[in-house]
C-alpha cells in the first residue's frame, strides 16, 4: 500500500507542487492549508508522514507539530518542517515542539523525494 | 527526473499579487506607533510566502529582494522594531517594485534595475537605522569550530569513519528512527555495525518508545565528514554523536571522543553549514524565464486577473458542486424527455409539458450559476484605490478620507476589469477637483477632511455604483457658460439642472482652469462615458453648489444576458432592454400635446416627455399603428432624458442573450446587438441612448423634435 | 487575353500534371460568371427571411442566424448596381469568410445560381479590363477564361474592408 503524507503550506502554490511531486512519485498526499485543518485531519486518519510549513494562519507550523505529537497515533510519525535558512532559531523551536528534522526552502522536488525517501521507507 | 515546475507558476503569481495586495491594504491602515500584532503578522506571512515561493520556483532576484522586506517586517513583529510611518512608505513603496518585478517575471521580461536597486537600498537603510532593540546574531557562521575533529594532521585523507552514536531515551518520539539513520549511512559505503545493548534495562521495566541501543558504527569510505554530519543532522540534540577518521595505516587518531554538549550544539549547526537539501549547488535555479518578449509592464492593480495569455477565474468549490448536481438534473430531464419521443402519443402530451418546463427550469439555474462563476466581488477593483487617494491627496495637500462600501458585491469578471480605469479617472477627478484644499474646506464651514465615498449595490436588477464627495460641486453657470460658448446648447434653451451637469460628458469639455497632471486633461469623460455605454450601462452626474457631486453609474449584471421587452412593429421584432423602461402606457388624447419646435410630446406625471415614432426612426415598411393612439408608449430612460418609444404592440418579457452585430457586419446607431430568439430568427436590441440621438438628428433635420440626449 | 492551357474543371481534364493550382467557386450573378476563392467559401445556403437593419444600404438585406452568429446577408447584385431581381426557389446565398487576419468577418452574398468548382493556375488569370465589366474593378482580382466562358475572380477583401454601414455604400 502506497505511503501517505500529508502537506501542510498556506500557500497554494507550494502546496501543488510538493503534492505534485509526491503524487508522482506514487505516494499518497493528503493537503491542508493551515494548521487547524491539518490538526482535524489528522485526528481522524494517520499518515505516514507530515510535511508542514512554519508560518500559516490560524496555526502555525510549531504549535501544529507540538499538538500531533499529543495525537496517539502521531507520537512517532516523523514530523518535517519546511524552513528558510534563517530560521536557526525555528528550527530549535521545532525540535523542542517534536519535529523530527526539516527541509530548507527554497528546495526542488529533487530534494523533496530524496528527504522523504530517507524518512519514509 | 525533472519535474517542470512551470505548471505552477500560474498560481504561484496569482498567489503572490492577492499577497502583495493584502500587505499593501495591512500596511495602509497601520498607524505608526500601534502596531496591531496580528496585522503585522499577516503581512509578515504574506512576504515570507512569496520568499519562498519565489525561491522554490526559480525568482531568485524576487526572493532576495523580499527577503530584505521580510526581515524588516520580522522585527516589527517581533517588537524588537517600532512601526515608523518612515517603514511604512518604504515598505509600501518596495510593495510596488515587488509587484513590478512579480509582473516582469511572469510575462518573462526584466523589472527596472535601478528601481529594486534603489527601493533595496531604502529597506536596508531602514533596517540599519532607529537602533534595533536586540541584535539578532548573523546567521552567517562563524568558522565551524570541529566538534570531535581530527587533531590528526589535516593532510591526509581519512579512508573511513568511526561514529558512535548513542541515542537518548526519547529519540523516537522526535520520529526519528536509529535504524533509518544507519541506512542512510550505509549509502555512503560498506557500513559495520556493532550494536551495545547493555543500556537495556530487564524486560519488564523496557518502554517499547524508548531507545535504550546504542552503536559503533564504521564506515569504510572516504566521504567528506559532512555527509555524515548531515545525516544525523536531525538528530544532533536527541543524542551522543561523535565523528572519528580513519586515517590511512600509520597514523593515530588523536581525536578525543568528545560529546557535543549542548552549548555546542548551536556552533555545530553553524559547521554542518548544510542541511539536508539546501547545499548551495543543489540550490534550485531553473534559468530565470527566458525572454520571451520584452512585455510592457502592466499597471500594477489590473495585471491581477487579466493576465497575459490564459486568464483565469478562482472558483469556490462549493459553485462547483452545485454545478455538476444542476448538470446532473438537467441530464435526468433530458432522458426522460428522450424516452417520451421514443414512443410518443398524444395521450402523453401533459408529461411532455411538464418535461419541457423541468426543461427550462433546470437550464435556467444551471445559466444562473454559470453566469455565477464569472461574478467577482468589486473588492476586486476597489483595492486601489485607498492607495490612489491616499498617495493623490498627499501629493496635492488635501486631507481626505475614502470610504468604501459594498465591495462584496459581484459582477462579471469583464465589467469588473473594464470599470476600473473609468473609475480611477472619476474618483481622481472627486480628489482633483472635487474636494477643496483643507483651508478652503474650513473657509466654507467644512471639515478640514473631506469625503470621497466609493459604494455599490445591486439594484432592481442591475449593479449601481456611486461615487460621492462633499467637495465644492460642480460650477453650474462655468458649464453652461461654457457650452453656449462651444454651440452645445442655445442660451434660450430651458435646460435642468442635470441636464446641464450632462453637457460634462460631452468630448473636450473640461472648465477645469489648469490643466491638471493628476487627472489627465479632463478629456476623460466622454472616454469614461462610452467605456460605461460599452460595458451597457449608463452614467449620470448629479451635484450641490457648495456641497459636492454624485456620480451614478448603472451596470447590467452579466455582459452577455439581458432582461428585454420585446415589441413589435409592422412585421419586425425589436428588444428595448426593460433596464431602461421606466412604464408603458397606451395614450389618451387628454396626455397628447403637440409643442411647437418640440414636436409630438406626452404628458407623463409632471412632465412632457418627447414622443419617438419608431416606425419612422427605422423606417420600417408597414407599421400597424401610425396613429397614436392605435400604439403603445414605451417610457425610457437613458443619460438623464426620458422619452417614450411609439411601438405597434408589447410582446413577452424575455431574458436574451447578447450576440454581437459589429462582429461581422458593423456599428448602427441605435442598435447595440441582436439576439436570437426562440423560433431562430433574429431580433435587434435597441441601443436606447443612441436611438434618442437619431430621433433628435432626424427631428432636426425635418424640424420635429429637439432633446437633449 | 488568356492562353487557357490548364485550366480545367475539377474530374474532367484526364491530363495527368500535377494541378497545382487555387480552387474558385464559380457562381452566377446577372448572366455573368464571377469566382470566389474556394478558401473562404463556409456553406451554400438557399434564400431565407432575414432581419432587416435599418437604415443601411440597400444591399444590406439584413442579418441571418447561422449557428449562433450575426451573419449579414449582402445582396450582391445591388451591391454592385445592376438590376434587381425577384428571389426565387434557386436563389442561393454563399456564406464566405474573408478579411484581414483578427478582423475577419463572415457574410452572406445573395448570388443567382452556383456553377462549379474551378482549378486555376496564377499564370493564367489576367488582368482586369479596364471598361466593359458590371463590377468595380477594385473588386476584381483578374480574368480567367474557362472553356469558352470568362470568369471574373472577386477579390473578396475589397469588399469586406470597407465598413459597410459607411455612407459611400449606398449603391452606386
Amino acid at each position: 500500500m502506497a505511503a501517505s503524507i500529508l502537506a501542510v503550506d498556506d500557500s497554494a502554490s507550494m502546496r501543488q507542487m510538493v503534492s505534485f511531486t509526491l503524487k508522482g512519485a506514487g505516494y499518497e498526499v493528503v493537503e491542508a492549508s493551515d494548521g487547524v485543518e491539518a490538526l482535524n485531519i489528522a485526528k481522524t486518519r494517520s499518515v505516514n508522514l507530515v510535511i508542514t510549513d512554519v508560518n500559516m494562519p490560524n496555526m502555525d507550523g510549531i504549535t501544529l507539530i507540538k499538538e500531533l505529537r499529543g495525537l496517539s497515533s502521531y507520537r512517532f510519525t516523523p514530523l518535517l518542517m519546511l524552513t528558510t535558512e534563517s530560521g536557526a532559531e525555528k528550527k530549535q523551536q521545532g525540535k523542542a515542539a517534536g519535529a523530527t528534522g526539516w527541509i530548507v526552502k527554497p528546495f526542488n522536488p529533487e530534494q523533496l523525494l530524496n528527504t522523504v525517501k530517507k524518512v519514509i521507507s | 527526473m525533472s519535474i517542470d515546475m512551470a505548471q505552477f507558476h500560474q498560481v504561484f503569481f496569482e498567489e503572490s499579487f492577492e499577497g502583495l495586495d493584502l500587505m499593501e491594504n495591512g500596511l495602509l491602515s497601520m498607524n505608526p506607533g500601534e502596531a496591531d500584532a496580528e496585522e503585522i503578522n499577516s503581512i509578515f506571512r504574506a512576504a515570507h510566502s512569496i520568499k519562498g515561493g519565489s525561491g522554490t520556483f526559480g525568482f531568485s532576484q524576487v526572493s532576495d529582494f523580499t527577503h530584505v522586506m521580510e526581515t524588516l517586517l520580522d522585527e516589527m513583529r517581533d517588537g524588537r522594531r517600532t512601526v515608523s510611518s518612515e517603514g511604512i512608505n518604504v515598505l509600501l513603496a518596495s510593495v510596488d517594485v515587488l509587484r513590478d518585478m512579480l509582473t516582469a517575471a511572469q510575462e518573462g521580461g526584466e523589472a527596472d534595475e535601478a528601481r529594486v536597486k534603489a527601493s533595496r537600498t531604502e529597506l536596508e537603510r531602514v533596517l540599519a537605522n532607529q537602533g534595533v532593540v536586540d541584535a539578532e546574531p548573523g546567521e552567517t557562521a562563524a568558522a565551524p569550530p570541529e566538534v570531535a575533529s581530527a587533531d590528526a594532521p589535516e593532510t591526509f585523507e581519512p579512508v573511513g569513519w568511526k561514529i558512535v552514536f548513542r541515542p537518548h531515551q526519547h529519540l523516537l518520539r522526535t520520529g526519528n528512527d536509529p535504524l533509518r539513520i544507519i541506512r542512510e549511512l550505509s549509502s555512503l559505503g560498506e557500513v559495520d555495525v556493532d550494536c551495545d545493548i547493555s543500556a537495556l534495562p530487564d524486560i519488564h521495566h523496557i518502554d517499547p518508545e524508548d531507545s535504550y541501543l546504542s552503536w559503533d558504527l564504521r564506515l569504510n569510505a572516504a566521504v567528506d565528514k559532512s555527509q555524515i554530519d548531515e545525516i544525523f543532522e536531525w538528530v544532533e540534540d536527541d543524542c551522543d554523536f561523535a565523528v572519528i577518521p580513519i586515517l590511512p595505516e600509520g597514523f593515530e587518531a588523536q581525536a578525543d571522543v568528545a560529546m557535543p554538549a549542548q552549548s555546542d550544539v548551536a556552533s555545530h549547526e553553524e559547521a554542518s553549514g548544510a542541511t539536508l537539501t539546501s547545499q548551495p549547488d543543489l540550490k534550485v535555479a531553473p534559468p530565470p524565464q527566458e525572454r520571451r518578449k520584452q512585455g510592457d509592464r502592466r499597471k500594477s492593480a489590473s495585471a491581477k486577473k487579466a493576465n497575459s495569455g490564459a486568464s483565469s477565474v478562482r472558483v469556490d468549490t462549493g459553485k462547483i458542486d452545485s454545478l455538476i448536481n444542476m448538470v446532473g438534473e438537467l441530464v435526468i430531464t433530458q432522458s426522460m424527455l428522450g424516452l417520451l419521443g421514443e414512443d410518443f402519443s398524444m395521450d402523453k402530451l401533459p408529461r411532455l409539458r411538464e418535461g419541457l418546463g423541468q426543461l427550462e427550469r433546470h437550464t435556467r439555474e444551471l445559466q444562473e450559476s454559470v453566469m455565477q462563476i464569472r461574478m467577482l466581488p468589486i473588492s476586486f477593483t476597489f483595492s486601489r484605490f485607498p492607495r490612489l487617494v491616499h498617495d493623490l491627496s498627499q501629493k496635492l495637500g488635501k486631507k481626505i478620507e475614502l470610504k468604501l462600501s459594498g465591495e462584496n458585491t459581484e459582477l462579471d469578471k469583464t465589467v469588473i476589469e473594464k470599470i476600473g480605469d473609468p473609475l480611477v479617472h472619476l474618483v481622481r477627478n472627486s480628489v482633483d477637483h472635487g474636494i477643496e484644499l483643507p483651508d478652503e474646506r474650513v473657509q466654507a464651514g467644512k471639515t478640514e477632511t473631506g469625503t470621497v465615498h466609493l459604494s455599490a449595490e445591486h439594484r432592481g436588477g442591475n449593479i449601481v455604483i456611486e461615487i460621492t464627495d462633499d467637495g465644492k460641486g460642480l460650477a453650474r453657470d462655468k458649464i453652461l457658460g461654457k457650452a453656449i460658448d462651444r454651440g452645445l446648447v442655445k442660451e434660450d434653451d430651458n435646460l435642468t439642472d442635470k441636464q446641464i451637469y450632462e453637457l460634462i460628458f460631452q468630448p473636450g469639455f473640461s472648465t477645469a482652469e489648469q490643466v491638471s497632471d493628476v487627472s489627465g486633461r479632463g478629456v476623460g469623460m466622454d472616454v469614461v462615458r462610452r467605456n460605461i455605454n460599452e460595458l451597457g450601462g449608463s452614467i449620470e452626474i448629479d451635484s450641490e453648489i457648495g456641497k459636492g457631486s454624485t456620480i451614478t453609474i448603472r451596470l447590467p449584471l452579466t455582459l452577455a444576458i439581458l432582461d428585454g421587452q420585446t415589441v413589435s412593429i409592422g412585421e419586425e421584432t425589436y428588444i428595448v432592454p426593460l433596464v431602461s423602461i421606466i412604464e408603458s402606457i397606451q395614450v389618451k388624447d387628454n396626455m397628447l400635446n403637440l409643442v411647437a419646435g418640440r414636436g409630438e410630446t406626452f404628458k407623463l406625471r409632471d412632465e412632457y416627455l418627447p414622443i419617438v415614432r419608431l416606425h419612422e426612426v427605422f423606417k420600417v415598411e408597414n407599421p400597424n399603428a401610425t396613429d397614436i393612439h392605435d400604439g403603445i408608449i414605451v417610457v425610457v430612460e437613458a443619460g438623464g432624458s426620458k422619452c417614450g418609444l411609439f411601438v405597434d404592440n408589447l410582446l413577452g418579457q424575455q431574458q436574451v442573450v447578447i450576440k454581437s452585430l459589429e462582429a461581422n457586419y458593423g456599428k448602427v446607431e441605435g442598435v447595440s446587438g441582436a439576439t436570437i430568439l426562440g423560433d431562430g430568427s433574429v431580433a435587434l436590441i435597441l441601443d436606447i441612448p443612441g436611438m434618442m440621438r437619431l430621433a433628435s438628428e432626424l427631428g432636426s433635420r425635418s424640424g420635429k423634435l429637439a432633446m437633449t440626449a | 487575353m488568356s492562353e487557357a492551357n490548364n485550366t480545367s474543371l475539377l474530374g474532367q481534364d484526364s491530363n495527368e500534371e500535377e494541378q497545382v493550382g487555387v480552387q474558385y467557386l464559380t457562381f452566377l450573378l446577372n448572366g455573368e460568371q464571377y469566382g470566389l476563392g474556394i478558401l473562404s467559401v463556409q456553406e451554400i445556403r438557399g434564400w431565407e427571411p432575414v432581419t432587416r437593419v435599418p437604415n443601411s444600404p440597400r444591399y444590406v438585406k439584413g442579418v441571418v442566424n447561422i449557428r449562433g452568429n450575426i451573419v449579414p446577408v449582402f445582396d450582391l447584385r445591388l451591391r454592385f448596381g445592376l438590376p434587381e431581381e425577384a428571389y426565387s426557389d434557386e436563389t442561393v446565398v454563399i456564406v464566405v469568410r474573408a478579411g484581414k487576419e483578427g478582423r475577419e468577418r463572415s457574410m452572406g452574398l445573395v448570388v443567382d445560381a452556383v456553377s462549379d468548382v474551378l482549378v486555376v493556375q496564377d499564370e493564367d488569370i489576367s488582368k482586369t479590363p479596364q471598361f466593359g465589366a458590371d463590377v468595380p474593378t477594385e473588386n476584381i482580382r483578374g480574368l480567367v477564361t474557362d472553356g469558352e466562358q470568362m470568369v471574373m475572380l472577386l477579390d473578396l477583401d475589397s469588399l469586406v474592408l470597407r465598413d459597410p454601414a459607411s455612407p459611400e455604400h449606398d449603391a452606386a
